[in-house]
């Protein structure tokens, strides 16, 4: 049946919305709102994808999934052979499915996608690796013998859980070193539940595990051992994937007040320690009835839709430049606004204002016009002299992006970096300036998408494979 | 992961010292730098500093004193029990250095924190003064092992009843009258730390006090531990804990260190451990 549909009656199947929880419903929960697709959904879906399409898509896409290959699985209803297919580029596509912008890179350059909406590549990415998981049939990637290598690798996010994967394939014994509690980094401290269910994590974590990776929570490479210790304990090479964990804030007056989060803090309070279950939970969460989010990026929507979960009277989401800019994916700033986020764009804060007990309390704000394009080629804003105004808000949530973490620079010797500690890797393999370390995702990009980093780590993890190779051979030769 | 007490003791009423079996974390303590403990599954993540360490043993030292929910939890183990996570060293060593003479002033809990650098210190041909303030006799902490690793230990306690009558500040001065001081570092109560830089600033005798900031992660990430030092944002988690004492808006650390306690008392109510 399908293999007699031809690209014209493809061409007429319209694209298949994914069901969402209601906007009032959801506000109430921290469940995920798109639901997914059901199969009769993914394979009309599935059906959109042209037949001998050059497929632009695979290049769009920063692991090289061959994506018309797992679609065309599931248009011959072999949903779990669509999964395999997507493991075999990208170990965590349940992962990707939900928080890449595909509108960014594999749907954008679809073929259809000029005429009308892309194929709905990253609903069908989702539902084939859920399709799987919800199976029980999960394959656990086949490991090569043992190398008796041991690789270490710092950090348990998106990179570090994608380099270990695919060197824990290659044969080797992989170390994964955490600094928190719980394995996952930014996709449990930062990415909030209803966009990144926590059962999705844990279930690629335990497909790591099944893989021999061991994971070792509790430490803080840098200070609980450095790099020099790993080699010392006998690693043979190490992975960094720590991230951009370094917040910043504005410096302009009032900015230390209670009640004024780094976006950081504020969702890995809610999301990794769970605020939003206290007492259950013992971390507090300070909210109060006006929040302010400052920045357009995807953390800023994200902060600003947990805060909407938190039943303040009001969220209001400030940027300086305007909405065209706003570097947020449109699908998440959509879903802040149908939960009642409100946006102010062209609006920069200049100062806080506290009260008696040190809580702020209102922010001056000044209006903002757009000018030439700057260096990131956006029109860059600039106040207009006089706008100042006063905003009353009580909770400050500032999502300016991030720094790099100093820790590791600062007890690595030989390792370098840029100015903004940004630690300079070759991008062709993620080779840093320190013999047998490599590096992945923000920590040598300085802040950029889950993918990426993906994308990066498979680079450094095929790059240490050769190196170990090579070092091996020199060695008997 | 889960990290047995394989030692307490009761040091005054509910403050407790606790050795903690956690060999990972125990191979480069320096003096100076604090944990992280999750005590229950379901808990909150707060610094405590390290009073002492055995690299052979894989243990480290804490003392801890019973104020909110989760040091009263931590303090109602036992023996025998674990600790749901613990983390670290974190945070910058000590300023230790040949400075001459030094004094370090340890307030309440505080004291055992004064311990590993006064031994550092002496170590280094410094000579140590340490200064242990309380309310109170029964609340003068490890008296016996300071005097251990320093060249001279003093006590102030606000009843008179061990010491000098009064508080550190009122010893600190007498020192500062007997001899020249080179460095102190202060680590206890704001107000403490506070009283000390005050002091020292008009003599510009350097001192290093060791902020307790609220904390998340520990390790940069978050900021909900940044302080004021000299005009600029500092994260007290990985540029400090210790800071200039001359530097410190200690005012905004007050402020900050009480935003959550509406939360605290809630928390509290709910406890079994009352």
């Amino acid at each position: 049946m399908s293999g007699a549909t031809s690209n014209k009656d493809r061409m007429q199947i319209p694209l298949q919305g994914m069901p969402e929880q209601e906007p009032d419903a959801r506000v109430n929960n921290f469940s995920e709102v798109p639901l997914g697709y059901l199969e009769a959904a993914a394979w009309t879906e599935a059906r959109r994808c042209l037949d001998g399409c050059k497929a632009p898509c695979i290049k769009g896409c920063p692991v090289g999934i061959d994506i018309p290959a797992f679609i065309k699985k599931i248009e011959e209803r072999d949903f779990i052979g669509a999964a395999r297919s997507l493991k075999k580029y990208n170990l965590l596509p349940a992962i990707c499915g939900r928080v890449c912008p595909q509108q960014e890179q594999c749907e954008l350059v679809c073929v259809i996608g000029k005429k009308g909406p892309a194929v709905g590549i990253g609903r069908l990415e989702r539902f084939a690796a859920d399709y799987e998981r919800m199976s029980g049939l999960i394959e656990v990637p086949e490991v090569a013998p043992p190398t008796g290598k041991r690789i270490a690798v710092v950090g348990s996010g998106p990179a570090g859980l994608t380099g270990a994967s695919e060197l824990a394939r290659c044969g080797y014994k992989v170390t994964i070193f955490e600094a928190l509690h719980r394995p996952g980094g930014v996709l449990v401290y930062g990415i909030p539940r209803f966009r990144l269910p926590i059962d999705v994590i844990d279930n690629e974590i335990e497909i790591l595990k099944k893989m021999g990776v061991e994971i070792i929570c509790n430490a803080v490479i840098g200070k609980t051992l450095t790099i020099d210790d790993l080699f010392a304990e006998g690693f043979d090479a190490v992975l960094i994937g720590t991230g951009a964990g370094l917040p910043y804030f504005m410096n302009i007056p009032g900015e230390n007040l209670c009640g004024i989060y780094s976006a950081n803090e504020f969702l890995t309070r809610v999301n990794l320690m769970r605020a939003d279950l206290f007492p259950e939970s013992l971390t507090p969460v300070f909210l109060g009835k006006k929040v302010a989010v400052i920045g357009a990026g995807d953390t800023a929507m994200d902060a600003s839709r947990t805060s909407a979960r938190l039943h303040p009277e009001k969220v209001t989401v400030y940027y300086r430049r305007s909405r065209e800019e706003a570097p947020c994916l449109p699908r998440e700033r959509e879903h802040a606004e149908q939960e009642g986020v409100e946006f102010k764009f062209l609006t920069n804060p200049v100062r806080f204002i506290g009260d008696d007990n040190y809580f702020v309390k209102a922010m001056e704000c000044v209006k903002m016009e757009l000018g030439e394009p700057d260096a990131s080629g956006r029109r860059s804003p600039r106040p207009i002299p006089g706008s100042n105004f006063i905003e009353e808000v009580d909770t400050v949530i500032m999502a300016l992006g991030f720094g790099v973490n100093p820790i590791i620079k600062e007890t690595t010797p030989g390792l370098e970096t840029n100015k903004k500690g940004v630690i300079i890797a070759d991008p062709a393999t993620g080779r840093t300036s320190r013999e047998g370390v490599y590096a992945a995702g923000d920590i040598i990009t300085g802040g950029a998408t889950v993918i990426k980093a993906m994308g990066q780590a498979k680079i450094a993890a095929r790059a240490i494979h050769e190196y170990l190779l090579s070092k091996a051979s020199t060695v008997t030769a | 992961m889960s990290y047995p007490i394989v030692e307490k003791k009761e040091l005054a009423p509910n403050t407790v010292m606790m050795q903690i079996h956690a060999p990972l974390l125990t191979k480069k303590i320096r003096p100076g730098q604090f944990i992280i403990v999750r005590v229950t599954p379901n808990g909150e993540r707060i610094p405590l500093s390290i009073s002492g360490w055995d690299g052979d043993k894989g243990t480290v030292r804490i003392i801890v004193q019973a104020v909110g929910r989760t040091s009263t939890e931590l303090v109602r183990l036992n023996r025998g029990d674990s600790i749901e996570d613990v983390v670290g060293p974190l945070g910058q060593p000590s300023h230790t250095g040949q400075y001459g003479t030094c004094v370090l002033i340890g307030g309440g809990y505080g004291t055992g924190a004064i311990i590993p650098i006064a031994g550092d210190l002496k170590a280094l041909g410094n000579k140590v003064i340490a200064i242990i303030g309380a309310r109170t006799k029964e609340l003068v902490l490890m008296e016996d092992e300071l005097r251990a690793v320093c060249h001279r230990v003093e006590v102030s306690t606000n009843d008179g009843s061990a010491g000098v009558k009064g508080l550190v500040t009122d010893v600190l001065a007498e020192i500062l009258k007997q001899e020249p001081v080179h460095m102190v570092t202060a680590i206890g109560p704001v107000p403490m730390m506070k009283a000390v830089s005050e002091m020292t600033r008009p003599l510009q005798i350097r001192t290093y006090v060791s902020l307790n900031a609220i904390m998340v992660d520990g390790t940069g990430m978050c900021g909900s531990c940044r302080v004021g030092v000299g005009g600029t944002t500092k994260f007290a988690c990985i540029d400090g804990p210790d800071f200039d004492g001359h530097q410190v808006n200690f005012d905004e650390l007050v402020y900050r260190q009480k935003m959550y306690i509406p939360y605290e008392k809630k928390a509290m109510e709910l406890c079994a451990c009352k």
